[in-house]
Formats: structure tokens, C-alpha cells, sequence
């Protein structure tokens, strides 16, 4: 907690005249992460709803192990990708209504690094608890010991997908009063070959079949994305600003 | 458009020639909002030192004008110049030396005034002398530091969005209706703000709906008429 006054004093040093990225980018990732742990309750919401669809199909369908089994990678992906989408509003909705993006815009250092920040902060809170989350319902639909491994690493690879390409969405539709539907027609088409990639790997692996083609193309839409997204971003946003 | 890193995209200027001297020119400015044209070919010029007073009745586009000022949107016809060149090409220059208050101030409620400045001086070029605290104790918001902002008034909040201006280091200040919920005596407190700026060298554009007396610099008025 210490930190941010120890980076921002020697700013305020007689000399110091450039504001530093590095600074920007650390107090802006760490105040989102403290505007979402005053808003716990709202953090709860996707991670109970994702809790809640995955053990609604054992009751829906049928308890049965194999059917289950085979199911269980497709859900939990499925379920992951909607517990994003309905979370992904609150990247720059409060900032949007409350005039901090108009802030945040007009800042000298690159925008896309800064929605890098965000971005960032809108995973910590919503994609890592899904990494515990996941193999843990994984166990409730008795997906095989062998395939956990793989789940693993395709959420580890595959959530940070989606808050990036989500953001992009959420930068475009976040100056209209009524953007909801139009998020998740934007965005859910984009998440396909995740979902098709990221499944296809948890199911191979608990037949046994190697996993790596699967996991390296999941591994190249992060790069992707990574890479890509955050200028996409900034560039939305500053048209949904105009 | 691709966003690239604050560098001398532009070559080095000699800042005490006329044309590059630091100030803001609105170039025939056109702004259009739903087919209806709220200003045509508004030209002028805010130098060092001036105070620039927009005016005009609701929904004359004063807020447009100013937002184009800021480089946050873009005119329907025209450009804003600052140091002489255009705004599309030294963005990131004049983002360094611009503060701007808005209609939403910005001012996070979750967080303490604190929280907020630390991120606003981040965002911008942070003031070599006046701190944090300072900058609190300079709107009168001392002993509400550690405050979240939603227990403050609304007026509150509005000194904290008017101490991100203090702490850190612009030149140009844009203010849409800074003194909004703000008290008499604070009124003229801020209204000393603005007239010490101003004399330090800086430029002011705002708009109010209030009288405001600004004595002891440059002021001029521009009137927006619908």
C-alpha cells in the first residue's frame, strides 16, 4: 500500500517534469482494483451465476457420470464466457458516467497502454477467480483427473482472451444508453474460436489425444489480442467520447 | 489510428516566437449536433495569460465548444491550433499542458480525495512544488482527506475535481461551469484561483452561468448565440 507514495514523491521533486508511464500505469491498474473491492457484491455476481449455470445442468439433464463427462468441458467454457460478458460493462461504464474517462483520455501518455491497465484489473477480478473456480465445478461434472491439467491451461490462457477482445465491445458500445444486447452481439461472435479451440482441448485430453495444436492456437489469439486489442480499444473509446 | 508514445513528432520550436508562443486558436470552427448547426466559423484565440469567457444561453454549445477545445471531439468543420499547429498533430503536446473540468468532474465516489489526486496526478504532469495535500488544503478540503467522496456534498466533490487543476502542472485550464454547487465564499476563492493562474502565465476558458469577478488580468467574452 506503501507503494504509490514512494513512486509518486520523487515526481514531486523540483526537476521532475515528464510524467512517467510506469506510474500511470500501476496507480490506474491498482485504483480499479480498489474501486472493484468496495464494490464487492457486484464482484460476486458473475462468479455466482457462473457457479449456479454449471450446476443447473446435472439437475436439468441428467446426473448421469458419462453424459456429464462429456459435457463438462463445453459448459464450463460456455458458462466462463457468459459470466465475462456480464461482467464486462464495468470496465469503463463508471468511468464513462462519471466523467474519469474523459480524464483518462485526455492524458498525455498512450491511451492503449492505459486500457492495458484496465483491461488488466478487469481479468484479476473476474478471469482468476474462474481458474479456481473451474476445475473445481470440473470436478462436480466429473471431468477425468487427466483432462484438469488442460482445463487449467486453457482458462489460464483463454480469460485473458476474453476481458481483451471484450473491452473492445464494451469501448464501443459504452456511449449508448441501451448497449447491453448489442455487447453480446458484438462480442460473442469473437469468442467462437476460443470456445471451439478451448473445449476441443479439455475434451481431447480426456481421451488421451494431445492437446498442443490446440493449446498453441489458443496461446496465438492472447498474443493476438494482447497486441491488438488495447489500440482497438483506445481508438473506441475515443469515438465513443466524441 | 494508431496511438503512439508523447515524442517530437514535431520538429523543435523556438517557444518565444510569436506564432509558438504557448496559446490556444480556434480556426473557423463549425460545430453540427443532430443536423443542427450550433456554431458556423468561430474564430479566436486565447493567449498567455487570458482568461476566456464563454457565454451563451442552454444549449448554445458551450459545452460542444469546449470539448472541441479539448481535443475530445472533432469540429464539423475547422481545427484547433495550439502553439500554431494543428491539434490532430501535437495531441499528446498539448494534452501535457491542458486541465480540463467537465460537466462530470471525474471525481471517483468510492475513493477519498486523496485516492483521486494520486491518479489525476499520474494521468497528467504533476506539479513540482504543490502537493497533494497542498493543493486539499488550497480548496479548503483539509480534514476530509481520508473522506470517500460520497460522504462529501456535491460542492465537495467539485473543490476535489478543482484541486486536480492545482496539483498538477497545465498551462490551459478548461472549466465547464466549475462553480456549480459551489458556495458564495467559494466562489470567490475560486475566482482568486483562476486570476492567479492566469497571472503565472497560464490561459482559462470557461463557462458559467454565475457572475464572476475576475480582476487583474486579461479577460475577454465570447457569446454563443443559438
Amino acid at each position: 500500500m506503501s507503494a504509490p507514495s514512494a513512486t509518486a514523491s520523487p515526481a514531486g521533486v523540483a526537476e521532475a517534469e515528464a510524467p512517467r508511464l510506469a506510474t500511470a500505469f500501476w496507480l490506474l491498474f491498482r485504483r480499479d482494483l480498489l474501486l472493484a473491492f468496495r464494490h464487492r457484491g457486484e464482484l460476486a455476481n458473475p462468479l455466482l451465476f457462473f457457479v449456479i449455470v454449471v450446476s443447473l445442468f446435472p439437475l436439468g439433464i441428467t446426473p448421469e457420470v458419462e453424459t456429464l463427462r462429456l459435457m463438462a468441458p463445453g459448459l464450463i467454457w460456455v458458462a466462463a464466457l457468459l459470466a465475462t460478458m456480464l461482467s464486462l460493462d464495468s470496465i469503463f461504464r463508471s468511468d464513462f458516467d462519471d466523467g474519469a474517462l474523459e480524464q483518462i483520455c485526455l492524458s498525455p501518455h498512450p491511451l492503449a497502454v492505459l486500457v492495458l491497465a484496465k483491461v488488466l484489473a478487469h481479468w484479476v477480478v473476474t478471469g482468476l477467480p474462474l481458474l479456481v473456480l473451474g476445475p473445481l465445478l470440473a470436478v462436480l461434472l466429473s471431468l477425468p483427473a487427466q483432462a484438469m491439467d488442460t482445463l487449467l491451461v486453457t482458462l489460464v490462457l483463454g480469460t485473458p482472451v476474453l476481458s481483451l477482445v471484450g473491452s473492445i465491445g464494451v469501448a464501443l458500445t459504452v456511449g449508448l444508453r441501451r448497449g447491453g444486447a448489442l455487447l453480446s452481439l458484438l462480442v460473442l461472435p469473437l469468442y467462437v474460436p476460443l470456445l471451439i479451440f478451448a473445449s476441443n482441448a479439455v475434451g481431447a485430453a480426456m481421451v488421451g489425444l494431445p492437446v498442443t495444436g490446440q493449446i498453441l492456437f489458443i496461446a496465438a489469439l492472447l498474443v493476438l489480442s494482447l497486441s491488438l486489442a488495447p489500440v482497438a480499444t483506445a481508438s473506441a473509446l475515443r469515438i465513443s467520447l466524441n | 489510428m494508431l496511438e503512439t508514445a508523447p515524442q517530437p513528432t514535431v520538429p523543435p520550436r523556438d517557444l518565444t516566437a510569436p506564432e509558438n508562443e504557448a496559446r490556444l486558436t480556434a480556426h473557423r470552427l463549425t460545430c453540427v449536433r443532430d443536423d443542427r448547426p450550433l456554431f458556423r466559423e468561430l474564430s479566436f484565440t486565447v493567449g498567455l495569460g487570458e482568461v476566456l469567457q464563454v457565454e451563451g444561453r442552454n444549449g448554445s454549445g458551450k459545452t460542444s465548444l469546449l470539448r472541441i477545445l479539448c481535443g475530445l471531439a472533432t469540429p464539423a468543420e475547422g481545427e484547433v491550433r495550439w502553439r500554431g499547429q494543428p491539434l490532430s498533430r501535437v495531441r499528446y503536446d498539448y494534452w501535457l499542458d491542458l486541465a480540463y473540468l467537465g460537466h462530470a468532474h471525474g471525481v471517483k465516489l468510492e475513493l477519498t480525495p486523496i485516492e483521486n489526486l494520486r491518479l489525476a496526478r499520474a494521468l497528467k504532469r504533476p506539479h513540482p512544488v504543490i502537493g497533494i495535500e497542498d493543493a486539499l488544503e488550497r480548496v479548503g478540503l483539509l480534514g476530509f482527506e481520508d473522506v470517500p467522496a460520497r460522504s462529501l456534498s456535491a460542492g465537495q466533490c467539485r473543490r476535489v475535481a478543482l484541486a486536480r487543476l492545482l496539483a498538477t502542472r497545465a498551462r490551459v485550464w478548461i472549466l465547464d461551469e466549475p462553480l456549480t454547487a459551489i458556495d458564495r465564499r467559494g466562489v470567490t476563492e475560486i475566482e482568486a484561483l483562476i486570476v492567479d493562474h492566469a497571472r503565472a502565465g497560464g490561459s482559462v476558458v470557461l463557462t458559467t452561468h454565475h457572475a464572476v469577478r475576475l480582476s487583474g488580468c486579461r479577460v475577454s467574452s465570447l457569446l454563443l448565440a443559438a
